[in-house]
């Protein structure tokens, strides 16, 4: 007699008792992508190219051949990313653990900060308000930083001035408390990076790959649709593209809601 | 006088749009030598190097001493309109089409008698200036215009099949999102162009010359990224057949050579951006385009290709790049080609280092963007193919027809 319900959890999905909500842009040329100074490498923007479409290249059928960068789209950061996930084990795409591919997550709701502020920092009094609300974030799940900032257009989006990207992410002390007091799977959010876009002048500079990556932990960025998430209760299923060696990849994340919840 | 075309009223879908034809194109090995000329906005003649005798039409030999040794040098252009005629039924299909039609003989002041295409404000016995022309099958003419200047002479209809003049023509520049495209979108709206759609790739990035593109008048801001297939397309489904001339901007300078880069991204780029992105707006643009060469006032025109002079000899220092721009103009040398059914030109546009930022460290003299974009403008009220614009790339052609390999070996220093 299995201890899980499989057959149940299936009828539910179907059912529409559990939700499935889609939290991934399409993936498309003109998504924004992250900047880097022009004489640095750039990641290469996403292209689509037909190959044929019922015509002459190929008389029955369509298909496209694909571009991109690992990090563009709705995308997944893992650990060899940054320098300083780059000596642990199983730290790239192709060899992260199955099992972490579907977790549970928690949505922190920045929304309000995130309007009254472009460059509104998350911090670790922020979370214990947020625990005191809600409980404590569980161990092994994903957190996301809701702002709402998926709902612009791609230049309020990307907010480029002539000083960089202004946009809401995580300050260095509520990271490391993330990873190190709470143990979590990792960090999404709604925006370009993990990190907020005037991350580098933090300390350490770009404090959510620094400790989520330098502890084996996972980034998530370019999320869409947390508003329709519980702040708690849902479970991500996240796997990204197994590249041989893949810092990350575009994905497909899918939230399962319960209909009690949602 | 002329008067001064009018600004061309909206197409009636109804009527069938009036294919190109050309005019004849055949002509001797000879007179090939003044394409060159013509391409280059020159007056050129073949000169005897024993007597000094100019002669027309080129000849194997000098008319006046028989010797071989002929080489083409630069004329006085100055003459007397000797008779003309109007050509009322020509037989030719192109010159029926677009009858009547004058011509006449001009008497050069350094010696030959020259059959030229006349401007209207020509009359017989009076003055006129001579330049060689390329016409609608690339083939080199003599025109005759007035020796001073009469109003609205640029409308000349007979003038004007000659010539891609920008007036009240729509243009498409590729990209205005960097000093070179912004110049471009002001100077062919200051010659009188219809629309000119500016193509700015990548919206959510602000630039430099933003809000000076939106506040000038009869410009349309479109997105375009010549670096993404489906941009491109979009595009021209949206504004196709409304591009009387296009002129590429966009470009992705860098220096260094290969050996001085760690992979090949860069390069990639460049030729993502250059030669790639010629090639997705030939093959979007081009059809429509060489299918409006006769559309009337309006009809298309021009395809005109900012290159680097280093196109033709490599600079070491921008090695990676140089070679991109080397297969943008062999591409172009194919486009003319494609192009020629339709009788447009395609005009490239060779310029030396610019004044822009990724040319920072390279020593002056560097060419101003407004002093390109002043050049594409003039190229196009010529009818020119070939321009060499400012010192360095005057420089760099001259070397090179002169010796190649000499210049090749100069420019690795
Ligand atoms: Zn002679």
């Amino acid at each position: 007699m299995p201890t899980c319900d499989l057959s149940g959890f299936a009828e539910a999905i179907a059912s529409g008792e559990i939700d499935v909500v889609d939290l991934t842009f399409t993936l498309s040329p003109d998504f924004p992508v992250i900047v880097m100074p022009p004489e640095i490498g750039q990641s290469a923007p996403v292209r689509i190219e037909e190959i044929s479409r019922y015509d002459a290249a190929g008389p029955a059928w369509y298909w496209n051949n694909l571009s991109f960068g690992e990090h563009t789209g709705t995308h997944f950061d893992a650990p060899v990313h940054w320098y300083t996930g780059r000596d642990l084990p199983n730290n790239s795409v192709d060899t992260l653990p199955t099992r972490h591919m579907i977790a549970p997550a928690i949505v922190i709701d920045c929304t309000r900060e995130a309007v009254a502020d472009a460059d509104f920092l998350l911090t670790v009094p922020f979370l214990e308000r947020w625990e005191t609300a809600y409980g404590r974030i569980p161990v092994g799940a994903w957190v996301l930083m809701r702002t709402d900032w998926s709902k612009k257009d791609w230049r309020a989006y990307s907010n480029l001035g002539d000083d960089g990207a202004h946009t809401p992410g995580p300050d260095a002390a509520a990271m490391q408390w993330l990873v190190i007091e709470r143990d979590i799977l990792g960090f999404g959010t709604e925006t370009i990076g993990t990190d907020a876009g005037q991350g580098g002048h933090l300390d350490p500079p770009y404090p959510a790959h620094h400790f989520l990556h330098g502890n084996g932990k996972y980034g998530l960025q370019c999320l869409t649709n947390l508003d329709r998430l519980p702040v708690r209760g849902s479970v991500l299923v996240a796997a990204p593209l197994k590249v041989q060696r893949g810092s990350g990849s575009p994905l497909r994340v899918l939230a399962l809601v319960p209909k009690e919840v949602a | 006088m002329t008067d001064p075309i009018a600004p061309p009223r909206r197409k009636d879908p109804l009527k069938r749009t009036r294919q190109p034809t050309l005019p004849p194109a055949e002509r001797s090995r000879k007179a090939h030598g003044l394409i060159r000329p013509a391409a280059e906005g020159r007056f050129m003649l073949p000169r005897c190097g024993e007597c000094g005798t100019f002669h027309y039409p080129p000849r194997e030999a000098c008319p006046a001493c028989l010797s071989f040794n002929v080489k083409l040098a630069d004329a006085p252009a100055g003459g007397i309109l000797a008779s003309e005629t109007t050509i009322r039924v020509p037989s030719e299909v192109y010159f029926r089409e677009r009858a009547p039609w004058r011509a006449g003989i001009v008497t050069l002041d350094c010696g030959p008698a020259v059959i030229a295409h006349l401007h209207a404000d020509c009359t017989l016995g009076a003055r006129v200036t001579l330049s060689l022309q390329l016409d609608r099958s690339g083939q080199a003419v003599a025109f005759a215009h007035p020796a001073t200047r009469t109003p609205n002479m640029a409308d000349d209809r007979q003038w004007r099949e000659l010539t891609a003049d920008p007036k009240f023509r729509r243009v498409l520049v590729t990209d205005a999102r960097g000093p070179v495209g912004l110049a471009a979108v002001k100077a062919l709206k200051a010659a009188g162009a219809g629309t000119v759609f500016a193509g700015v790739p990548e919206q959510w990035k602000p630039f430099a010359g933003e809000a000076e593109l939106r506040t000038l008048e009869g410009v349309s801001i479109v997105p375009l990224d010549v670096r993404d297939d489906r941009s491109v397309r979009d595009l021209a489904a949206d504004i196709g057949a409304k591009v009387d001339i296009l002129v590429n901007t966009a470009a992705h300078i860098r220096p260094g050579g290969v050996l001085d880069r760690d992979g090949l991204n860069v390069v990639r780029e460049e030729l993502e951006t250059g030669y790639l992105g010629l090639a997705r707006l030939a093959q979007a643009f081009g059809p429509v385009m060489r299918a409006r060469g006769a559309d009337g006032v309006n009809s298309a025109a021009a395809w005109v290709n900012i290159l680097s002079v280093y196109a033709l000899a490599n600079l070491p220092a921008y090695g990676a790049w140089s070679a991109s721009q080397a297969a943008c103009l062999s591409l172009g040398q194919s486009l003319r080609a494609s192009f020629r059914p339709g009788g447009l030109k395609v005009v490239n546009v060779f310029t030396g280092p610019l004044d822009i930022e990724w040319f920072q460290t390279e020593p002056p003299p560097k060419v101003a963007p407004a002093a390109l974009a002043r050049a594409v403008v003039d190229a196009l009220q010529r009818g020119l193919e070939d321009v060499f614009v400012g010192d360095v790339a005057q420089d760099i052609h001259a070397r090179f027809i002169a010796d190649p390999k000499a210049l090749e070996r100069e420019l690795a220093g």
